[in-house]
This record gives C-alpha cells, sequence and structure tokens, in this order.
C-alpha cells in the first residue's frame, strides 16, 4: 500500500519540536470494569471493556486529541492515565516513570506534574470554598512555598488566566461558566505540571466563550511547555488546539496520525464516517457534500463484535473483518490505522458507491435485525450521500 | 373547529386573513418578575415563515431562544410570566387563546422535540402508551389502531424492532433512540409546525446526522413547517432557510442563510462566525473571540445589547451606549439591529472574513 502525505506541520500551531522528550507512554492500556449478576452472592459474568489495548504517547509542550463518540472509552482512557480509575493491565509511564504499580501515597508527587480539567466547571469546584482557597489548594496538598507566599502565587495565575486577582474572595457562583473554567485551568496549572489532562473543557461552554478558552490554553502551552492529553466529541475543537489526533472506538484506537493527515487525509472508514456526519457551517459546501449516515448505535462494551469492532458498522465490512482483528499499523511516518481495508480520501467516492451498491442487491445482515425502514436506505449499515445537484 | 374560527376571526384586527404567512410573531416579548428584578427573557421580537420553511434561531444560552419556542408553544405560565404581542399561526393569535384552547391546538398544530428526551418521557411508562395517550388526546383512535400507528410511525422514524419497541420503557432505549421516541411522538398527529429546541445537542455526531437527516426527510413528505433552535452553526448551515441570530433578548440579525453566513453585518453575528473553531478549515494561530461575557437578562444594557463587547461600539459616537437600535432592513430579507451605517458593517464584514481566509491555509 502506497500513501503519500505531502503533509508537514507548519504555522505557529507546530509543537515546540527539538526538544521531543516523552511525557506521557500508556502502553497495552486495558481498562475493564466487571459487571456482577445481581442476588445474595454476586459473580461476575463479564466485563465492560471500556479501554481495551491502547498504545499513545504524548511529547512535552504537545497536545494529543482523543477523540470518539459517547462509549468509546476517551474519558476511561484519560482517568487512567492520572491513575484516577486502576487501569487493568498495562503500563502508564509519566516523565519516564511506571505509575502503574504506585500506591496512592507513592503518587502523590507525580500528581504535582499531571494534572486535570474538568468539563464541568460548576461542579468541578467546591462551591463552599473561595476562588483563592480553590487555586492554593495544589500549593497546600503538594506542601510547596512559593516565592513570595501562596496568595501572591495564586493571584499571579489568576492574573495569567484572565481572571481579576481581587476576585480571590468571592465564591464559584459568583462567575460565569467561562470564568469558572478559568478557575479550573488556574488550579491545574498552579504548580506547572508536564502534563495536562482535558476532559471536555469547553464543550460545556457557550461558544463565544470557547474561543477564549481555546486560546487561553493554547497560551499557556506555549508559555509553560505544558502536554495536553485533549478528549473532546468536538471535532472542529480538537482540530483547532492539537498537534496529533487518535480517534477511538469501543475501547479501542483506530486511527491515530498528525492533526492535518487526520482532517484531510484519513485512511479509516470511521474516521472518514466521523468527519463526514459533523455539519460544516457553510451552507454550499455542506449542502453538497458526501455524507456517510452510519445506521444503528455503538455495540455494547460488554460485548463487543468480533474482529475488527467497527466491522458492524463498516462500509468496508467484509468476512476477513469478523476473524481477524486488524493490528494498529504504521503505514506513513507517525500515521497509524487499525483496518483490513483502508480508504484514502480519493478512493472514497467509488468505494462508498460500490458498498451502496452491494448493499442495494440485498439486506446481507447477519444475526442483526432486519431493519425495515421505509424513509432510510434499504438495508445496509450505512447509507451514503452523494450530493444531489 | 368552525366555532373556534369565528371567534378568533373577530380578533383578527390590522390585515386580512389571506394575506398573513403560515407564522408571523408580532412585536413579542416575554419577562419573569423575580425576586433580584425583572428578567427580561424575550424582548419585542418579530418574524414570520411560510409554510414548508426551516428558520433557526441561533443563540447562546440566555439569548431568549428556548424561551421564544416556549411561547410559541403556549408553555408559558401566565402566573410566573408577563407574555405580550401577537404570534398568527394559521390566522389564529396563539397569544390570546386559554391554556384549554392552546391545549386543544398543540400536538396537533404546534409540537416540539426537547434537547433532553430522557426528562421528557415519563419512566414509568412504556413508550408506546405515552405516544398513545398524546395521539387520543386529539383523536378517537381505539387502543389497537392506534398503537399500530405508533408502530407505523416508529418504523419511519428508523427505530429497529418497532413492533417491541412500543412495549419498551425509556430507560431501556438508547440516546438516540428515545429522540427519536420524542419525533414520532411529535409527528404522530402530523403538525404543521415542528419546534426542535437543540434536538441533537445531547447525541453524538454520528447519531445526529441521523436526527437531522430524519428530520428533513420527513418535512419534506409532510411539508412540515420547522423552527429549528440551536447554537451549533454547522447545523444551521445545513437545514435552514433562514436564520434569526438571537443575542441579550432581541432578534440581532435576520435573513436568508446565505446571507447570514456570506454577508453578516452585525457584529455579534460576524464574532461568532469569526471566532468558531472549524472543522473543515485549517485556521493558523489564535482564534478571533468575542471578548467579554454574555449580558444578565435582569439588567440588559441601555442602549445596543452586543456594545460591551463590541470592537466598533465607539465607531457610533455613543449612540449604541444609550440608544436602542431597530431591526432594520439591509437588503432583501436581511434586517439588522446596528448603529453602524450600512456602508461601514458591510467594510468591516469585508475586512474580517478577508482577514479569516487569510488564516487558512487551505
Amino acid at each position: 500500500m502506497t500513501i503519500a502525505h505531502d503533509i508537514t506541520l507548519n504555522g505557529p500551531a507546530a509543537p515546540a519540536s527539538g526538544s521531543a522528550k516523552e511525557i506521557v507512554r500508556a502502553t497495552q492500556l486495558k481498562t475493564h470494569f466487571p459487571v456482577r449478576s445481581r442476588g445474595i452472592l454476586p459473580r461476575t459474568i463479564g466485563y465492560v471493556k471500556a479501554v481495551d489495548g491502547i498504545d499513545l504517547t504524548i511529547n512535552a509542550g504537545e497536545t494529543l486529541g482523543l477523540v470518539g463518540e459517547s462509549g468509546s472509552g476517551k474519558t476511561t482512557a484519560a482517568r487512567s492515565i492520572l491513575m484516577l480509575v486502576r487501569p487493568t493491565a498495562g503500563s502508564i509511564e509519566i516523565d519516564g516513570q511506571d505509575i502503574t504499580k504506585l500506591s496512592p501515597k507513592q503518587l502523590m508527587p507525580v500528581r504535582r506534574k499531571a494534572q486535570m480539567i474538568f468539563q464541568d466547571p460548576y461542579n468541578a469546584l467546591n462551591p463552599r470554598h473561595t476562588v483563592g482557597t480553590i487555586i492554593s489548594a495544589p500549593f497546600k496538598v503538594q506542601n510547596v512555598v512559593p516565592e513570595g507566599g501562596i496568595r501572591h502565587a495564586v493571584q499571579d495565575i489568576m492574573k495569567r488566566v484572565g481572571l481579576n486577582p481581587e476576585h480571590y474572595n468571592r465564591y464559584p457562583n459568583e462567575f460565569s461558566g467561562g470564568q469558572r473554567q478559568r478557575i479550573g485551568i488556574a488550579r491545574a496549572v498552579a504548580l506547572r505540571p508536564k502534563l495536562i489532562v482535558c476532559d471536555e473543557p469547553v464543550s460545556a461552554l457557550d461558544v463565544s466563550i470557547q474561543a477564549q478558552i481555546i486560546n487561553l490554553l493554547r497560551d499557556l502551552q506555549q508559555e509553560f511547555g505544558i502536554a495536553y492529553l485533549f478528549v473532546a466529541h468536538d471535532l472542529a475543537v480538537v482540530r483547532q488546539i492539537s498537534h496529533r489526533v487518535s480517534v477511538m472506538y469501543l475501547g479501542k484506537i483506530m486511527e491515530s496520525a498528525p492533526r492535518k493527515v487526520i482532517y484531510t487525509g484519513p485512511l479509516h472508514p470511521y474516521t472518514h464516517s466521523l468527519l463526514s456526519a459533523v455539519p460544516i457551517p457553510n451552507p454550499e459546501e455542506q449542502r453538497h457534500r458526501t455524507r456517510i449516515v452510519l445506521r444503528g448505535d455503538v455495540p455494547s462494551p460488554i460485548d463487543p463484535p468480533s474482529g475488527c469492532v467497527f466491522r458492524t458498522r463498516c462500509f468496508q465490512a467484509q468476512q476477513k473483518c469478523a476473524e481477524e482483528v486488524p493490528p494498529l499499523i504504521e503505514v506513513a511516518p507517525d500515521h497509524l490505522v487499525a483496518c483490513h481495508f483502508p480508504v484514502t480520501v480519493d478512493d472514497l467516492p467509488a468505494t462508498l458507491k460500490e458498498s451502496q451498491r452491494r448493499a442495494d442487491m440485498g439486506p446481507q445482515a447477519e444475526g442483526e435485525e432486519a431493519l425495515d425502514l421505509p424513509l432510510a436506505a434499504p438495508g445496509g449499515s450505512t447509507e451514503i450521500h452523494t450530493p444531489h445537484a | 373547529m368552525i366555532g373556534r374560527l369565528t371567534r378568533t376571526v373577530d380578533r383578527i384586527s390590522t390585515t386580512p386573513a389571506t394575506e398573513r404567512p403560515f407564522l408571523s410573531v408580532n412585536d413579542v416579548s416575554v419577562s419573569f418578575p423575580t425576586e433580584d428584578g425583572l428578567v427580561q427573557a424575550v424582548d419585542h421580537i418579530s418574524f414570520t415563515l411560510e409554510k414548508g420553511r426551516t428558520l433557526a434561531i441561533v443563540g447562546e444560552s440566555g439569548s431568549g431562544k428556548s424561551v421564544t419556542a416556549q411561547a410559541i408553544m403556549g408553555l408559558i405560565d401566565r402566573k410566573t410570566a408577563n407574555v405580550s404581542g401577537e404570534i398568527w399561526l394559521n390566522d389564529v393569535d396563539l397569544v390570546g387563546l386559554s391554556s384549554a384552547e392552546m391545549q386543544a391546538l398543540r400536538g396537533r398544530q404546534v409540537a416540539m422535540i426537547f434537547q433532553d428526551p430522557l426528562s421528557s418521557l415519563h419512566p414509568f411508562y412504556r413508550v408506546g402508551d405515552q405516544i398513545i395517550e398524546a395521539m387520543r388526546a386529539h383523536r378517537n383512535v381505539n387502543q389497537r389502531e392506534a398503537k399500530r400507528e405508533v408502530v407505523d410511525m416508529f418504523k419511519r422514524v428508523g427505530i429497529p424492532a418497532a413492533e417491541r419497541r412500543v412495549d419498551a420503557y425509556p430507560h431501556q432505549l438508547s440516546g438516540g433512540m428515545r429522540q427519536r421516541v420524542m419525533i414520532a411522538m411529535a409527528l404522530i398527529n402530523s403538525p404543521d409546525l415542528l419546534i426542535a429546541d437543540e434536538p441533537t445537542t445531547a447525541l453524538d455526531v454520528t447519531v445526529q446526522a441521523q436526527i437531522i437527516e430524519l428530520i428533513q426527510d420527513l418535512q419534506r413528505e409532510f411539508g412540515t413547517t420547522v423552527i429549528m433552535i440551536t447554537h451549533d452553526l454547522g447545523i444551521v448551515a445545513d437545514v435552514a432557510d433562514e436564520v434569526a441570530v438571537m443575542y441579550g433578548a432581541r432578534i440581532v440579525e435576520l435573513g436568508p442563510t446565505e446571507t447570514i453566513f456570506n454577508e453578516p453585518e452585525m457584529p455579534y453575528t460576524l464574532g461568532l462566525l469569526s471566532s468558531i473553531p472549524r472543522m473543515d478549515i485549517e485556521v493558523a494561530g489564535r482564534l478571533l473571540p468575542i471578548p467579554g461575557n454574555p449580558p444578565s437578562p435582569l439588567k440588559l444594557p441601555k442602549g445596543c445589547v452586543f456594545a460591551p463587547r463590541c470592537r466598533y461600539a465607539a465607531m457610533t459616537n455613543g449612540l449604541s451606549e444609550t440608544v436602542r437600535p431597530e431591526l432594520l432592513p439591509s437588503g432583501p430579507n436581511h434586517f439588522v439591529r446596528c448603529h453602524l451605517p450600512i456602508e461601514t458593517r458591510r467594510r468591516i464584514t469585508g475586512e474580517v472574513l478577508a482577514t479569516l481566509a487569510a488564516g487558512q491555509n487551505q
């Protein structure tokens, strides 16, 4: 297979390269949650394989975007990397140190290097604590006394993230959503960590505020060289902030590549589908795009499909996909794909037409409920919309 | 029916019935008196919509877009809120109706899809029974026929195994399926006007694509008029014929979709378009955010509601701080609420869009 990428990362958004020091390395990370039967003697009857063997690395000063639908395991993966959820198997190295074997007490110094920003700025802050108390908590927990005292340091950070330092004694309820997220960010950067895991940090905010927060996160990254693991479902936000992007589906990484490659030259059918599902704010283009509409929902992670987990909704699915798990292989520098039948952007229209033709020939649903959808496409798990003139 | 028509005919005052558009919202205001003062949720808004068209109402939280929808649905409790103005739907003024009269219209003429299907479905009742109840409120059908019709509707909205799913409880369905149930419920009495309030915000993009397409298919088939309330400009670009941009309880710009996206004139619309991250283009460097925060509906700015955040407010010689701008025509079907002279607005738009295009290296 030959795939040409004439893509180079350029412009101000490029990572602080040169010092490509690894901050995070997760290897074959698995986080499974047991499912117990009800009754007097509960037995484990299965596992929710939320994260099922993922590998990822993040370099200093770099942002890795982790995207996927709900249930894809992206949040569990993020939490596992900070050991907020104990992984079932695999290793996680933060700044060169394997942290999976550490006790909660031994983890304390690691927490100084790795922080988190949460989705909901309303629930992530204790309403009974003042902003000053909230942002100074990391100093107190870690026993760090900054030069000039904690209060001075906290007010410095407040100024840096765009809060008024005079609001030191105010309570979270006196702030708007965007400002609360700034408080959360101030707390996370207080100790100058090397890594911040951001779990949907802007999805609860209004659109006009999102841009402010995205800019702030980028500025802080450039100033302090922080690496971000940026978990989000909004592909536009991820494109704006990430250097590299990994796409997850049912606990596995489907495709991983530099930002521009994911958005302009993806190879995995799932990435194609995901990108085509996002409506773009341009009426002429949006109404003339080829759209791949996936049918149905994400299968249950308790009993994922055999072989490739995406095959039940995939327009490329063939017999091989049910039998063999596709390995995540490097098809071009830094571009990894887990698919038996990857498709280039150029080949996509022809492939979709062919798949539509096969679907029209008759429903080949195996073990699935035959869908009777008068308004939807006949048979098949995918529907393709080529632009109508 | 005849009784109601003759009664409403008496109320028709200004325009003859034949000339009135399908939906005409006339100078509608909604305010809620609270302990902290009067919350002005909707401030004198007006728009019209022809049959079969789709209007998108765009705005941030607190801009009044959902309250506008609730006012049209007659869901605002008159005991706790003041509603004024006229909402003409099919030559009936909805604002003047009693709650019993409104109830007779609701579901049959206007129906609504809510953002969160879980809180809009009763957890104790089977989804099929909830829809049958909505059906029998308007039509005299027996249980068996009603159920058959619900199964048919479930199939149309793309619920697999519809015969089994009608007997399911809401918690047994996934988010996408629940939203389909809501859509089925809204459409069961084939309403003339469908209001969708952020119908896909709680859903994944792949499911969102299914739902949006479903609404469009059904609209094509039944000729339903749709009001789509959303903050997602991608969805607006996808479905809308016309767009109303709301900010601080007012409509600040109103026009055909292409005009709003390609030649916006209100600095807020322009700010929104230039501040959103894009999935389809590479934006080099930083985004251009709108500074500041949206106004509190408790104390809306005195002049132009957007003035405190507007980069160009200084160019109006203080007018925007003191005088409330009107929503005035700027082009064909295009209305803008802004003190800046038309030429200045167009020049600014041209400059900002050019800068934006230059920043996109693709």
